[in-house]
């Protein structure tokens, strides 16, 4: 058949992928295996991947070293879900009136929010703490969450509208001629059918929102307990010797929610990521 | 759909929202981000307009270097993540058990926040105690403890191969996405006429994935050129500047020396390079669209 190896192509296949997982996965088994072992043999020369003594011990200790960690990993999680609703808000109407309606400097438009794309709020850093000081919004959760919304709504335009660019406009014209609203007919029609593909863009939000909050929140904000989790483990680069296997046990108990979460929503991510992509 | 009054505002009523806060956090940022540019802005509560005074000041200096270097570091970045991306994707498109697991493995990199990624690798790049100096001293192929972070060249290659780690992912699955969208009924008219698995790979495969290579590439270029937490973390530009891109240069000359008009020149600089690439980028969009029209 035609998707038939012969013995030598799966052995080139296996190798290519353990040499391809095994560059992606090494970092989180070093950093387990860092976790698992005591400061003063991870400060041992020659270099060893296995020590006798290892215990979960710093799973324990750190909790006196980073005393917020579950507050830094639910702030993580507020500022990464405050971004994509507050995203939608914006994402949701803004795509069905580029994908239904006919207006003057549409295209204009479109390509001004295109355009954000190649901006980060590194470039803008400087006035961005001017209008977070003016508004009054340093240390709060606002200045993390503001920033972060604004560069996710061109992405998610982009994708929501060619998704629902796919949805006949029959749709609509029957709730016209039944005397439906159009602000009626955006949320009783259009939201339910395009609902899969709003769980997509909320997914690619997100994923983008929880991956990206370490300069908004190193720069606008000072106040320990609102700090978001790679912020609040930065700190332990500020003390005299970094706590290794207490920062590896940290991240990698920081890390587990998403990744847990991520195994479930797996398909929906995939096609987040690829939806408006590879073809309009 | 109803042909309504010519004038009609609900489009933009629809838009506010995205306008409104694009505005605020964009489009005012970026004006007055050129205005600073012309101005000795700092700590000081004055500031004056001070003409192209910024920009002949960083011209003068070390600047064009670090252009150069910003360009090298992305360049090489984003060729090694298409490279191992694409190499990603192909494996993990052969019908062989186990195929799924290594799917879901490939992911981790890109879901996780991308600073805690690079915590792992700082402890890593260690000389004395980190995993890639102790193996490589096992296997000889250097002789004693390398601080890879320590000196220019090594630090330079330590953020780009952090930044293909973070990147690799999301090239894989957007190319393997792109390789399930070719056909199927192609290969097996092929396989007929006896074509090979590496003919069908040259000349199927590879020339229906290019366009989405193509888009990939310079997504990757815009995000790598705006790339901040991976060096910031990892050596916050260092050693010497060996690190230090522009990036991380208007945030250093802005944030973390106060000096707010040099670093607006910078990232004005910043800006129009990035104009450049949505030229490229709006080329592309423009190409498909007519393409799949």
């Amino acid at each position: 058949m035609i998707n038939k190896y012969r013995w030598w192509e799966y052995v080139a296949i296996y190798a290519g992928l353990a040499v391809f997982l095994g560059f992606i996965l090494a970092p989180f088994i070093e950093a387990f295996v860092v976790s698992l072992r005591p400061l003063n043999a991870l400060f041992s020369i020659p270099y060893q991947f296995f020590t006798d003594e290892m215990s979960f011990s710093a799973y324990i200790t750190m909790w006196q070293n980073v005393p917020l960690l579950w507050l830094y990993m639910l702030n993580s999680f507020f500022i990464a879900a405050m971004v994509t609703l507050c995203g939608l808000c914006a994402i949701i109407p803004a795509a069905y009136a580029f994908s239904r309606f006919e207006f003057r400097g549409k295209n204009t438009l479109l390509a001004a929010f295109l355009a954000i794309n190649m901006v980060s709020g590194a470039v803008l850093i400087i006035p961005l703490f001017k209008v977070m000081q003016e508004l009054g919004v340093l240390n709060t959760y606002i200045a993390m969450i503001a920033p972060g919304t604004a560069f996710v709504i061109p992405t998610g335009i982009w994708l929501l509208r060619s998704y629902l660019l796919k949805i006949p406009k029959e749709l609509e014209e029957a709730a016209w001629v039944d005397g439906a609203g159009r602000l009626y007919t955006l949320r009783r029609v259009i939201l339910p059918i395009a609902l899969p593909g709003i769980v997509v863009v909320s997914i690619a939000t997100f994923i983008a929102a929880y991956a990206q909050q370490f300069i908004y929140a190193l720069t606008f904000n000072n106040k320990n307990e609102l700090n978001p989790l790679p912020v609040g483990l930065f700190q332990f680069f500020g003390r005299q010797e970094v706590v290794w296997n207490e920062l590896m046990a940290a991240s990698l108990v920081g890390i587990l929610p998403v990744l847990i979460v991520y195994v479930f929503l797996q398909r929906y991510i995939v096609a987040g990521l690829t939806a408006g992509a590879v073809k309009e | 759909m109803p042909k309504t009054l010519k004038r009609d505002l609900f489009p933009y009523l629809l838009l506010l929202p995205a306008i409104v806060i694009t505005l605020v956090i964009v489009a005012w940022p970026l004006v007055e981000t050129i205005r600073l540019s012309f101005t000795d802005a700092s700590l000081k509560p004055t500031e004056n307009y001070i003409g192209f005074a910024n920009y002949e000041k960083i011209f003068s200096r070390r600047f064009p270097e670090v252009i150069a270097r910003t360009f090298y570091w992305m360049a090489l970045s984003v060729a090694l993540k298409m490279l191992v991306g694409t190499f990603g994707a192909v494996l993990l498109n052969s019908a062989v058990p186990g195929r799924t697991l290594a799917r879901i493995l490939v992911i981790p990199p890109w879901v996780i926040p991308i600073a805690i990624g690079v915590f792992i690798w700082g402890w890593m790049y260690n000389g004395q105690f980190g995993m890639i100096s102790g193996l490589l001293q096992r296997f000889e192929i250097i002789g004693g403890p390398l601080e890879f972070l320590a000196y220019r060249e090594t630090a330079f290659l330590a953020t780009i191969i952090t930044d293909v780690w973070i990147g690799t992912p999301m090239v894989t699955i957007f190319v393997l996405a792109a390789m399930q969208a070719v056909p199927g009924d192609l290969y097996e008219a092929a396989w007929v006429d006896g074509a090979g698995r590496g003919y069908r790979f040259r000349r199927i495969t590879l020339p229906l994935i290019l366009p989405a290579i193509a888009t990939m590439s310079l997504l990757s270029a815009i995000w790598t050129f705006n790339s901040f937490d991976i060096i910031w973390i990892l050596t916050e530009g260092g050693p010497r500047g060996g690190t230090t891109t522009m990036i991380i240069d208007t945030y250093k000359t802005a944030i973390s020396r106060f000096k707010y008009g040099e670093g607006a020149a910078r990232a004005v600089m910043i800006v129009c390079i990035l104009t450049a690439f949505s030229g490229a980028y709006f080329y592309l969009i423009s190409r498909f669209a007519k393409k799949g029209a």
